[in-house]
């Protein structure tokens, strides 16, 4: 079968539908290589639920205003200035005009969900979610006459000097050869290749769970700097939040977050507790509370929490762990009883006046004389039934990738490849050095999306 | 009511809960999100306020092969059903008739076997229709036909009311979003997905008003000749410049173009993200509507030929099955969908 292609798209997610349209619309042939079975399409985008947009005033569901600095003030606050600022200013700068585009192309919004008010002016939520957008954008690639290979695992790019030759992928035991004129990869990161996680922070990320898809392992990422294309991004390192022990290995998405850490003593399997859970709100300190849990034994932690607690945070999917008392809720929790008790007899008596206790604010309620100290919301844990859940990291994407241009194109030694282009988690790393703003990577993915679309379609034409 | 149901329901809601990236769609989510208990009363409210737009089965990240298995729509039906079957008095008319498409064939044929019999065994005493059947003997079986099985519906719906709570009626919201059917709107307004995937049309929406007007039109024109033969001493047959003829020839047609209508996006959709059993009985029921109407055109067209006789029977036959089984089929949803929705719209 002999198949002619201006573009291939490797990947099946956001920034791949965005360069995909946008590709097509300028006329463009094009094909999109998604390694994924279809009910599993659109990589890590399915778990996404909302999009960082700047406004200058109100803009479709966002209200009042959130202008350029600000914006990249709060990009900085969580990349510790770890930014390229110019390539971050394009996005923030550009994210406004994509928004009336993203509606143009079938996805829809809804108001700020119940309880993530705090996000109203800044993010704009997809009605139904990530797959509804990703849905919607398959609709229209496929009004636009763009072909979708499902299960399409690509698994070499031959280079030819400076430039993308063929492209070979594998449907099922079959072996495809393409040569399109154009490529876009934007097939993710490598979280959910254990072995390379293992390698690149050490045996203990076997014992991390995966948030999202499977299908990220990075081979064409690998396929890739293997051949010298230019990289960025720290290659041991992986944004991780603190989720509940028992999600999933794979996939689990949003319902695995478990936000009761503030209101709880955090104990690890020994029974000792290892850190300040009261150092700050949550959405500040639950990617920090991953790499926590990550280096303590087994990788895993225990959120204690008494019945005052219970109803201070956002139910995860699992039930907690329930007992009357500390010690059956040991023996539930395979802690060892006394050295609970004891931590939790501490703690209680480290605990002073609790009249300021405000679940929504800084509250300064702390203990004195402890350490590790909990400086904000400390209470004592003494009214039963007592509650606890397990913590596990759960690895969200990898900052390892390609390095790109303000067109979105890769480099290889110090000039551009002719023809390769790369959006998406594939090449945030370019953008996000470490930390995670929320929205940000769906930003990232939209707007290089369509540069990477917008620059394979002039190169194919 | 059955518990395997209700926990399944309840196992899909709480994940539900604790994702909430469907609260847009529709009355549910918000509904759900609400405390987020779910007591048997919550869920059995929850399941009938879902309209199965099925919006949040295309959009849900988890649905399989995930090996959570999401599948609100089907799992909500399912207790839907239940529901319906465990209030209805008495309960085994609902489990027969319900899910039994044949059970409903082999109604109609019975109720239109006695219309037969009726109107050869009983004199007709004036124009028109009553030359083969008497008003007298027409109120006689359809007064009770239509009055009785009202009754039982109300006390199911009044021990569903209880169920969830009780309290005040939010009337106005109710009424409102029955009007415009806003819960298949899919909360941007451009309808449902149903009959291609995740495709969002205002098809099942229109062509469920179509049916539902339609209904209310005939209703209103079979009142309306009550009215005037009792109060204005003005018996049928009617002219068409009459009430009862502009009333129900437009409800008529209404009926006939949005049950042919429904039956065909039913038979595209994907029967799996519904009580699939019930298929057969709900195809059942949209013929049966289907024939309310359609004879009722053609005796007004064919009234005057020798097919009155049986064209009448088949009408009056195919109308009282729905009077009778209005508590057994799928004509109490009607019922319970507003009751689920005067909860929701209550404070």
């Amino acid at each position: 079968m002999s198949e002619h292609f201006d573009i291939a798209v490797i990947g099946g997610g956001n920034a791949a539908l965005c360069a995909a349209m946008t590709a097509a619309e300028a006329g463009a042939r094009v094909i999109i290589l998604e390694a994924a079975p279809k009910p599993y399409r659109g990589g890590n985008s399915r778990h996404t639920r909302n999009f960082r947009c700047m406004h200058r005033g109100p803009l479709g569901p966002l209200i009042e205003s959130y202008e350029e600095d600000e914006y990249l003030a709060d990009l900085l606050k969580v990349t510790g200035g770890k930014t390229d600022e110019g390539l971050a200013r394009m996005v923030i700068r550009t994210s406004e005009e994509c928004l009336p585009w993203m509606e143009a192309h079938g996805v829809r919004f809804q108001p700020s969900l119940s309880g993530t008010l705090s996000l109203a002016r800044t993010n704009a939520f997809f009605l139904g979610g990530g797959k509804a957008l990703v849905n919607a954008y398959y609709r229209t690639a496929a009004k636009l006459g763009v072909e979708v290979r499902y299960e399409a695992k690509v698994t070499h790019l031959a280079f030819d000097d400076d430039k993308v030759a063929e492209i070979t992928y594998e449907t099922g035991n079959q072996t495809h050869h393409i040569t399109p004129k154009a490529v876009v990869v934007a097939a993710g990161g490598f979280q959910a290749d254990l072995d390379w996680l293992a390698r690149a922070w050490g045996p203990a990320a076997k014992n991390f769970l995966i948030r999202g898809t499977p299908y990220n392992r990075g081979e064409v990422l690998a396929d890739l700097m293997d051949q010298g294309i230019e990289q960025v991004g720290d290659p041991t390192q992986c944004h991780a939040v603190a989720i509940d022990g028992r999600a999933p290995k794979f996939d689990g998405g949003i319902v695995t977050r478990l936000d009761c850490v503030p209101f709880s003593i955090v104990v690890n399997k020994n029974g000792d507790r290892f850190y300040d859970e009261g150092e700050d709100v949550w959405p500040k300190r639950y990617a920090i509370w991953g790499r926590l849990v990550a280096n303590e034994p087994d990788q895993v932690g225990f959120a204690i929490i008494d019945s005052k607690a219970i109803n201070l945070f956002m139910p995860s999917v699992f039930p907690p762990i329930k007992a009357d008392t500390l010690d059956e809720l040991a023996a539930k929790m395979d802690l060892p009883a006394d050295q609970l008790r004891a931590t939790v007899d501490g703690f209680n008596a480290a605990c002073g006046e609790t009249d300021g206790f405000m679940p929504t604010e800084l509250d300064g309620v702390a203990t004195s004389g402890l350490t590790p100290p909990k400086t904000n919301w400390a209470r004592p844990i003494d009214t039963p039934p007592f509650y606890g859940y397990s913590l596990r990291t759960g690895v969200t994407f990898t900052y390892l990738g390609l390095k790109v241009d303000d067109r979105a194109q890769c480099s290889i030694g110090n000039r551009p490849v002719q023809n390769l282009w790369a959006a998406g988690e594939t090449m945030a790393g370019s953008i996000l050095g470490q930390g995670y703003l929320a929205g940000f990577g769906m930003t990232i993915g939209t707007v290089f999306g369509r540069i990477a679309g917008r620059e394979a379609a002039a190169h194919a034409n | 009511m059955q518990t395997e149901l209700i926990a399944e329901a309840r196992r899909q809601a709480e994940i539900c809960n604790a994702c909430r990236y469907c609260e847009g769609f529709c009355a549910v989510f918000p509904e759900m999100h609400a405390d987020g208990t779910f007591s048997d009363g919550d869920i059995t409210h929850l399941a009938n306020l879902c309209h199965n737009c099925r919006g949040c089965y295309y959009a849900c990240q988890y649905t399989a092969p995930h090996e959570f298995d999401l599948n609100l729509p089907k799992a909500l039906a399912e207790v839907r059903h239940a529901s319906w079957e465990d209030y209805a008095w008495p309960q085994p008319l609902a489990r027969a008739f319900q899910t039994n498409g044949v059970a409903l064939a082999i109604a109609l044929v019975l109720t239109t076997a006695a219309l037969f019999l009726a109107i050869f065994a009983l004199p007709g005493d004036g124009d028109g229709f009553y030359a083969a059947l008497s008003h007298g003997a027409m109120v006689a079986i359809f007064a009770p036909a239509f009055l009785l099985p009202l009754l039982a519906l109300a006390i199911s719906v009044r021990r569903f009311w209880q169920d969830m709570g009780g309290g005040t009626p939010g009337w106005s919201g109710a009424f409102g979003s029955t009007a415009r059917m806003t819960n298949l709107a899919g909360g941007h307004g451009e309808g449902c997905n149903y009959e291609d995937e995740d495709r969002y049309t205002q098809a099942r929406r229109m062509a469920h008003q179509c049916v539902m007007y339609g209904f209310l039109l005939c209703f209103l024109s079979t009142s309306s000749g009550t009215v005037l033969h009792y109060v204005f001493d003005a018996p049928a047959p009617y002219p068409f410049w009459s009430l009862p003829k502009l009333l129900g020839v437009p409800g008529g047609l209404l009926m006939v173009f949005g049950t042919v209508w429904l039956a065909d996006l039913k038979r595209k959709s994907d029967r799996h993200l519904g009580h699939a059993a019930a298929w057969g009985g709900e195809m059942a029921f949209i013929g049966l509507l289907f024939l309310v109407a359609a004879t009722g055109l053609l005796l007004y067209w064919l009234g005057a030929t020798a097919l009155m006789i049986p064209l009448l029977a088949l009408h009056l036959g195919a109308v009282l099955t729905l009077f009778l089984l209005t508590p057994y089929t799928k004509m109490a949803h009607g019922a319970y969908r507003l009751a689920a929705l005067l909860k929701h719209h209550q404070s």
